[in-house]
């Protein structure tokens, strides 16, 4: 269970956050709505610790990651991966490299990532691509490539911030489909997107966003801004 | 941990090779920095080959009177000696200055006949001496002329070729200093031109290296590969270093020679081929492992 308690982030100048208060409960497929500047990115960093909150803590599974010691923070980025909306794979790696890459760091061996990353990579539909390099393959590819990083590890949460902005429709609905089928499986989904279409038709969790607030949480909801 | 390791310098060789031409660009870089110093250890040498070339023609003489025995000479000669700051002293009897003034004059019969006509040796035994370092000779002077064999000393020329002597000293000291100073000043550029290419090197990796801390690596799997990369950039370095200073040095030594006669270049570097490779390769290494390490840390922050 992930647990925001009263969180508040502000910058020079800026309040990005302002007393948030939100629990997501583990397995559960949540979406974040909202405008550009509404705070989802933000939100989204404090569970990977890119970014540490101003005021408040943030749990995950009763353990408070804010103050985690910066040697602990890769194991915990193994235990919550992340989408991107610009997919952030390694430009001098190839594919099949940059799914093994995350199996790597996790100290996995030779043989389990030469097992694993083929099927992890045929369920994201890019058998025929483990020897290309990211710009060598189309958006839609690469944010499968990305996912297929996220998913080898097995994580427990899986982060999503506007990992359909760089996609045309059929890839977009690719990509959701995986997640809701992800989810299914037994993962944590955040999705965090401004994509009404999505949101409406997916029929999940929906909390919205503005001006660094929570202003709606509805179960079942629907984009209302 | 080994499997860890082996993946670190496996991803560091891959790196390595896929950014062919950032590498070899920091090589090429590197190599200009190795050949600097090497010429700048070529510099050395031959300063101090000078130096001491020069410091060998500077000598004082020391003349003795005509009642010194052998034995109070002998006597001087090892006090001058115990002094420290003597480098060597030859003692020339009169029979030995007389057989090198004969020599000296062979062809002048008039100055032989009327040397003939003497009934004594009119030439005074007398000490050459060398010191360690020019500067000493007027303490080793003054030492002579207030110790006990100052009853028996005749003359010492150093006053005559004291201004000389100083010029030399001077010019010595000069160069020596002139010499550190540009190794100096050439080898701190040399180190800098090619840190700041690593640096480049790294900053373009900045965005992967970011990318790789939200998928989880620790510090030490993202810095493993960047420090093998270092360690690559040196190794090569050096080897292409080697391979070029040779052949330039055995072109460019004849003319070093006919400066120096007395410094074969080509030889001594050929004979400390492995201390030469050594020292290269260590500071080639050294530069690259250490740039990486310290231009990596920033971007490891956080």
């Amino acid at each position: 269970m992930i647990v925001f308690e009263n969180i508040s982030k502000i910058y020079p100048n800026i309040v990005a956050l302002e007393k948030v208060n939100l629990k997501i409960n583990s397995r559960e497929f949540v979406t974040i709505v909202g405008q550009s500047g509404a705070g989802k990115s933000t939100l989204l960093k404090l569970l990977t610790v890119e970014e540490l909150p101003t005021e408040g803590r943030v749990l995950l599974d009763d353990v408070e990651i804010n103050s985690l010691k910066s040697r602990d923070l890769p194991s915990l980025r193994r235990k919550i991966s992340s989408i991107f909306q610009d997919f952030k794979l390694l430009s001098n790696k190839t594919t099949f490299e940059n799914v093994a890459f995350a199996l790597e760091v996790a100290g996995k061996s030779r043989e389990e990532i030469s097992e694993t990353v083929p099927q992890v990579l045929e369920l994201v539909g890019l058998k025929n691509h483990f020897n290309v390099f990211p710009h060598q393959l189309s958006g839609g590819e690469r944010q499968r490539a990305s996912i297929a990083r996220a998913l080898v590890l097995r994580p427990d949460i899986i982060i999503a911030d506007e990992p359909t902005g760089n996609l045309d429709p059929l890839n977009t609905w690719d990509v959701i489909r995986l997640l809701v089928k992800i989810n299914e499986l037994g993962t944590t989904v955040i999705l965090a997107t401004h994509n009404r279409e999505i949101v409406n038709t997916l029929n999940k969790r929906v909390i919205s966003m503005d001006k660094g607030r929570i202003v709606r949480d509805e179960e079942n909801g629907r984009y209302i801004l | 941990m080994l499997a860890s390791i082996q993946r670190i310098f496996r991803n560091g060789a891959i790196n390595f090779y896929r950014n062919g031409w950032l590498s070899t660009a920091t090589i090429s870089i590197m190599v200009l920095t190795l050949l600097v110093i090497s010429s700048l250890m070529i510099l050395s040498i031959t300063t101090r080959v000078a130096v001491e070339t020069l410091q060998n023609k500077i000598d004082i003489t020391v003349y003795f009177s005509k009642d010194a025995t052998e034995d109070k000479i002998s006597e001087v000669t090892s006090e001058l000696n115990n002094l420290g700051i003597v480098k060597n002293v030859e003692y020339i009897s009169k029979e030995d200055a007389l057989s090198k003034f004969k020599e000296r004059h062979k062809d002048n019969s008039l100055l032989l006949q009327s040397l003939s006509e003497l009934d004594d040796n009119p030439l005074p035994s007398s000490v050459n001496i060398k010191a360690k370092d020019p500067s000493n000779f007027a303490n080793i002077v003054s030492f002579l002329e207030s110790g006990s064999a100052k009853d028996m000393i005749d003359k010492i020329n150093y006053y005559e070729n004291q201004t000389m002597i100083n010029r030399l000293t001077r010019f010595i000291s000069t160069t020596r200093q002139l010499g550190l100073a540009l190794i100096i000043v050439f080898s701190t550029v040399a180190f800098l031109v090619s840190f700041n290419t690593v640096r480049v090197a790294i900053y373009t990796a900045r965005e992967e290296i970011s990318i790789m801390k939200l998928v989880g690596a620790s510090n030490w799997f993202i810095r493993g590969p960047f420090l093998a990369e270092g360690f690559l950039y040196g190794l090569i370095a050096s080897i292409v270093t080697v391979a070029i200073f040779y052949p330039v040095l055995s072109f460019a030594s004849p003319y070093i020679n006919a400066f120096l006669p007395k410094a074969d270049i080509y030889n001594y570097f050929k004979e400390n081929f492995f201390q030469f490779f050594g020292i290269i390769s260590a500071i080639g290494v050294g530069i690259g492992v250490i740039s990486s390490l310290i231009a990596i840390r920033k971007h490891l922050k956080n």
